[in-house]
C-alpha cells in the first residue's frame, strides 16, 4: 500500500458554515477514503422535545435547521395530526404548501450560490444570494421574520395570509421568476460550470438504492421519489405539478434538478394563491383540545429530501418520545461513493452536491475510542451504566 | 487614542465560529457579505484563520464538544480581539439552554464584547452591532 496523506476539512473551516470534520485520505491528488466526524452540532433536541408541550415543540423543531425551518414543523404537524385524527381546513393546507414551497425556492437558491462558492466561482454565489433576498422579503411580509416563520400549529396555521396581500405576493413571485430565469440561463449555459461539474461525483441508480438517499440527490440519478406525491399531505394533491428527475447522477444533474424544481415550486405557489381566493378568510385553525394516547408518523419533503418524524403520545401535554430523521442523514453517507477515486479539487463540490445539512443530522452521538476505534458504549452498556447509577443512589440513601 | 482603538481603526477582518447552532445565524452572517448588505464596503472581510482576524463572531449554543475548541481558538487569536456573540443562542443559550449537551453561553467561556440578540438577528442588526462596537472602542 502506498503512503496516504490525511487532509482534514473542518471542523471550523471557512468553506463550511457549519462545524463538521471530514478526513480525506489521499494518495497524491486522488482521494482514497473519506471519513466524517460529527457531534459538534449535537443539541439533544429529541430529549428537549420531551420536556416541552406540543405547542412549544413547534418552535423547537423549527430550530433544528435554519434553512429547512418549515419542513420539520411540517412533519411534526403531520405526525401529531395523525395521532389526533384531525383534518385541517383547505385554507390552512394552501398556506402550509405556500410556506413549504417558498422555503424550497430560497433553499435551492442558497445551494446554487454555495455550490458556486465551492467551485471558486464567487459571481454565482453573489448573484444567487442577491436573488434570494426577494424571497426572504416575502417571508417577512407573510410571517414577520426572515428565517424562522412560526407558522405551524396542531390543527392548522398560526396566522392567515389575507386576500389583500395576494397581489403583492404575486408581484414578488414574478420578480423571483424573472431572476430565476436569468440565473438558470447563466448557470446551465456556462462552459466553466459544465467543465467543473459534468461527470463529477457520479452516483448511479444502484448507489442511491444502496445508501437509501432521498430528495434531489436521488432524483438526479433517475430514482423517482418525492414524498409530496408518494404520501400526499397539505395542498399537494389539490394542485398540478410534476416531479423533476434527471438520469446522469453527476453534480450537474443535481444542479439541474434543483433549478428546474424552483419553477415547479413557483407554479405550486401560484395555484395555491388561486385556491386561497376561493376559501373563506380566517378559517385556518381547527381547535384541538386533547392529544390522545397513541403514536403517529409524519413525513414531509424538505428541500433536501424526506423528513421523518415519529411521535409517541401518552395522553399528556408533551410527547413521550420524539424521533427525528432528516434527509441529510442518508445523503451524507453517499460521500463514500461520490468522493472516492476523484481528485481532491473535485471532492469539495462532490460534498456540496448533496446539499448536506449537518444541524439536521446530528441526533445521536456515540463515543468512539481514539486508539482502538471501538464504541465506548453501546445501548446495553448505557442501560447498565444508568442502572448502576440508580443502584448507587439507592445504596447511599 | 489608546492602543486598543488604534488596533481597530482600519479594516477589520472577521472569523466566524459556528457552535451548535441551527445554521440561521451562520446564513445571516454570510448574507451580510452578499450584494444587498455588502459588509465588504467597510473593509470587513471574512477570513479563514483566526490568526488573521481582529473580530471573532460566535453564534449558536456551545456544546460540550465545542467548548474546548472555542477556548483554543480564542487563545490562538492575536490580541486585542473583539468577541461578538450573535443570536439568542450565542447570548444566552436560547431554546437549547436546557439541553444535556449545553456547556454554557459564550460569555461563560470567553469574554464577550458585544451581544447581538435575535433569532436570527437580521443582517442590519449584525451590521449595527458591529458598528456600535467600533464606536465604543
Amino acid at each position: 500500500m502506498s503512503k496516504q496523506t490525511l487532509i482534514p476539512i473542518g471542523p471550523y473551516h471557512p468553506l463550511q458554515e457549519e462545524p463538521e470534520l471530514f478526513k480525506l485520505y489521499c494518495d497524491g491528488e486522488i482521494v482514497k477514503d473519506v471519513k466524517w466526524e460529527t457531534g459538534y452540532n449535537h443539541r439533544g433536541i429529541e430529549k428537549l422535545a420531551e420536556q416541552k408541550s406540543y405547542e412549544e415543540v413547534f418552535f423547537l423543531v423549527e430550530r433544528i435547521c435554519g434553512i429547512c425551518s418549515t419542513s420539520h414543523p411540517f412533519a411534526f404537524a403531520n405526525s401529531v395530526e395523525e395521532i389526533v385524527g384531525v383534518e385541517i381546513t383547505n385554507r390552512a393546507k394552501y398556506i402550509r404548501s405556500i410556506i413549504g414551497e417558498l422555503e424550497r425556492i430560497h433553499s435551492h437558491l442558497l445551494w446554487v450560490g454555495l455550490a458556486g462558492h465551492f467551485l471558486g466561482y464567487n459571481t454565482v454565489f453573489m448573484w444567487a444570494w442577491k436573488y434570494r433576498e426577494p424571497v426572504l422579503d416575502l417571508f417577512e411580509m407573510i410571517a414577520g421574520n426572515r428565517n424562522n416563520y412560526a407558522m405551524f400549529k396542531v390543527g392548522g396555521v398560526r396566522r392567515d395570509i389575507e386576500n389583500q396581500k395576494i397581489p403583492a405576493i404575486q408581484e414578488m413571485l414574478d420578480l423571483v421568476k424573472k431572476k430565476t430565469d436569468l440565473l438558470v440561463g447563466a448557470v446551465m449555459d456556462d462552459p466553466v460550470i459544465h467543465a467543473r461539474t459534468k461527470g463529477v461525483g457520479i452516483l448511479t441508480k444502484q448507489d442511491i438504492l444502496d445508501f437509501a438517499a432521498v430528495g434531489p440527490t436521488a432524483r438526479a440519478s433517475g430514482v423517482d421519489v418525492d414524498v409530496r406525491r408518494d404520501d400526499p399531505y397539505a395542498a399537494y394533491p389539490l394542485v398540478n405539478w410534476k416531479v423533476i428527475t434527471a438520469e446522469a447522477g453527476d453534480v450537474f444533474a443535481k444542479a439541474q434538478v434543483r433549478l428546474l424544481e424552483m419553477y415547479e415550486s413557483i407554479s405550486i405557489i401560484e395555484q395555491c394563491l388561486a385556491g386561497l381566493k376561493k376559501e373563506k378568510e380566517g378559517e385556518v385553525d381547527v381547535k384541538v383540545k386533547h392529544i390522545p394516547e397513541g403514536y403517529g408518523t409524519g413525513r414531509a419533503e424538505a428541500p433536501r429530501g424526506e423528513v421523518f418524524h415519529f411521535v409517541v403520545s401518552d395522553g399528556s401535554n408533551s410527547p413521550a418520545r420524539h424521533k427525528i430523521r432528516a434527509p441529510s442523514y442518508t445523503n451524507i453517507a453517499t460521500f463514500k461513493k461520490s468522493c472516492v477515486g476523484q481528485s481532491i479539487s473535485d471532492a469539495t463540490i462532490s460534498l456540496a452536491a448533496v446539499d448536506p445539512c449537518y444541524c439536521c443530522t446530528e441526533r445521536l452521538a456515540v463515543a468512539i475510542d481514539r486508539q482502538s476505534g471501538n464504541r465506548i458504549m453501546n445501548a446495553k452498556e448505557i442501560i447498565n451504566h444508568s442502572a448502576s447509577i440508580t443502584n448507587k443512589l439507592l445504596q447511599h440513601e | 487614542m489608546g492602543f486598543k482603538s488604534y488596533c481597530f481603526k482600519k479594516s477589520l477582518w472577521l472569523f466566524h465560529f459556528g457552535g451548535a447552532s441551527c445554521n440561521n445565524c451562520d446564513i445571516e452572517i454570510l448574507d451580510c457579505l452578499t450584494p444587498r448588505y455588502d459588509l465588504e464596503r467597510f473593509g470587513m472581510l471574512l477570513v479563514g484563520s483566526i490568526r488573521h482576524a481582529d473580530v471573532l463572531l460566535v453564534n449558536g449554543s456551545i456544546n460540550k464538544k465545542d467548548k474546548p475548541r472555542l477556548l483554543e481558538i480564542y487563545e490562538q487569536a492575536p490580541k486585542p480581539v473583539l468577541v461578538v456573540a450573535i443570536g439568542a443562542c450565542g447570548c444566552t443559550g436560547g431554546i437549547f439552554a436546557e439541553g444535556y449537551t449545553f456547556a454554557g453561553p459564550v460569555d461563560k467561556i470567553i469574554p464577550v464584547d458585544a451581544y447581538i440578540p435575535g433569532c436570527p438577528p437580521k443582517p442590519e442588526a449584525i451590521l449595527a452591532g458591529i458598528v456600535k462596537l467600533l464606536g465604543k472602542n
